[in-house]
């Protein structure tokens, strides 16, 4: 069989969502982290961005490799969820959950929603940040500073200019929940999409990849607020 | 008849594969708790007929448990609430007087409806048909345990190989996928000597039918696994992939 036949299959296909779904939870984790440095004042922030900068052609291929990740996931993602639609086109009239050990939950359901709603917020967010103003193909010399006699851009600035506005505080706060509720079934998913989960590990793995999804939600959400309520 | 229950039940009526379905609304007033639910529909059946009414259609057959035709969704949940339990050997004695059941057949594109509550599991055979055995050329019996097989291997085996076929998991599966179906006799026969020959072709083949009979994928719901009157676990979809990664590198 092909390569492109076998990833297209039923299992291929969870190879493409478990590879990428755990790259992106690697990728999410790091900028979350990342973000933080806002924590430790404006031109640490700043600093931090011009090092990912100063990687040069190393950066970029790690972006094309993000694209490839997000494009991959969503296409998938999508793939498989208007097969799950054709797979039964009539619904139950009455449908519930059997309980324990399903982990049918409001999360899993919602995988589709929570992930088209993050893509969206993805173009919102590059756009308002990444080529925002004094970003890429967007010279604004009002976003420039100097650090230690370093000039970079201060993308401290803007951050501080975007949370200051309740919609894209709030906005924010409210897409990272979702990235929470997507990370609560997806961690430990992505794990036995890959085939390596036996039942023992299945609670532990549920448990623990649930709270890395509130770890990094509640990181990226701290920024925002602390912002919008001038605690830094 | 102190224990007798008056039971209503909402039940899924279609004439034929084409034809509309709808829901008919029912009253058995001689219910009790002793009767299976299986036993519920029966009778229900000899007041249709006695009415002149057309039965409702079921599949059932051992009514013990065993052989896998009998399956309808019950109040929501592929065999009904009890763990473990194909529909036959849910008994009464869960309900109480007054209670109201709706009954709806297995609903998936890949089990068409043959009437009222009898779906068409052909796909199954067919998934079977395209790995889920062992190729042996017939010769003379062998000798009882000339081939050793471990006693963990023989027992989990034996857990994989106790699917009856009944379909409630693609039932209960929020994407109408067959993924534990083929998956445990994928594992089933992945576990012993006998199986390994063929294990990569098999599951390549096993795998390419389910997605042609027109199931969906998996999403790791695992709601399969709580309807599963035999309890097959998902961790045989774990090793169904597993086996098809290790036949993707050749
Ligand atoms: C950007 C838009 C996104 C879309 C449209 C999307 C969509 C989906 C969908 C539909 C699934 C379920 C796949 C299935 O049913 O098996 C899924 C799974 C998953 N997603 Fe996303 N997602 C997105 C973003 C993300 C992000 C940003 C992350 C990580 C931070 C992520 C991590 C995961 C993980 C770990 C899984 C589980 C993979 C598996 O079950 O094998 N997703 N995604
Ligand atoms: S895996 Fe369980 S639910 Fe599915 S067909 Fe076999 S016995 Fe029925
Ligand atoms: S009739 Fe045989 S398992 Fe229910």
């Amino acid at each position: 069989m092909s390569l492109k036949n076998s990833l297209s299959s039923p299992v291929g296909k969870k190879l493409i969502t478990g590879i990428t779904g755990l790259g992106l939870v690697v990728f999410v984790l790091l900028h979350m982290i990342g973000n933080l440095s806002m924590f430790s004042g404006d031109d640490a922030y700043n600093e931090y961005a011009q090092l990912l900068a100063s990687f040069g052609p190393l950066l970029y291929l790690m972006e094309a490799g993000l694209v490839v990740f997000f494009l991959f996931h969503i296409v998938n993602g999508i793939q498989i969820w208007v097969g799950s639609k054709k797979a039964r086109r009539m619904g139950y009239d009455t449908y519930r959950s059997a309980g324990k050990p399903s982990q049918q939950t409001t999360s899993s359901r919602s995988m589709i929603v929570t992930g088209l709603v993050l893509g969206v917020f993805l173009v919102i967010h590059l756009a308002s940040f990444k080529f925002g103003p004094g970003g890429p193909g967007n010279a604004d010399p009002s976003y420039v500073t100097s650090v230690a006699g370093e000039e970079m851009r201060d993308l401290a600035k803007l951050v501080h200019h975007k949370f200051a506005s309740p919609i894209y505080a709030f906005g924010y706060t409210f897409v990272m929940l979702l990235l929470v509720l997507h990370l609560r079934h997806g961690v430990w998913s992505a794990f036995q999409s890959l085939g390596a989960m036996r039942p023992s590990l299945t609670p532990i793995v549920y448990g623990l990849g649930a709270l890395l999804g509130l770890a990094i939600g509640l990181g990226f959400i701290a920024l925002p607020l602390a912002i919008y309520f001038n605690v830094i | 008849m102190a224990e007798s229950m008056n039971i209503k039940l909402k039940v899924w009526r279609q004439a034929g594969p084409k034809a509309q379905g709808r829901f008919e609304t029912y009253t058995v007033p001689d219910a009790n708790p002793h009767m299976s639910f299986l036993e519920l529909l029966d009778v229900l059946n000899e007041q249709l007929i006695k009415s002149g009414k057309d039965p409702i259609e079921f599949d059932h057959d051992c009514r013990e448990g065993i052989c896998g035709s009998c399956g309808v969704v019950v109040d929501g949940v592929a065999h009904g609430p009890q763990r473990r339990t194909a529909c036959c050997q849910l008994h009464m004695r869960h309900y109480k007087d007054g209670d109201t059941i709706v009954v709806e057949p297995w609903r998936a594109e890949a089990f068409p409806i043959i009437k009222d509550l009898v779906v068409d599991r052909s796909a199954f055979d067919r998934i079977i048909a395209a790995g889920g055995f062992v190729s042996v050329n017939a010769g003379s019996a062998q000798d009882a345990n000339c081939l050793p097989i471990a006693k963990t291997a023989a027992d989990l085996a034996m857990d994989f190989a106790a699917c009856i076929g009944c379909g409630a998991c693609v039932a209960a599966c929020p994407n109408a996928s067959a993924s534990l179906f083929t998956a445990a006799k994928i594992s089933h026969l992945a576990m012993l000597p006998q199986g390994a020959p063929e294990r990569k072709s098999r599951v390549t083949a096993m795998v390419n039918q389910m997605a042609e009979e027109g199931f969906g994928d998996c999403s790791n719901h695992a709601e399969c696994e709580a309807v599963c009157p035999k309890g097959i676990s998902i961790s045989t979809i774990a090793t169904m992939r597993r086996e098809y990664f290790k036949a993707m590198l050749g």
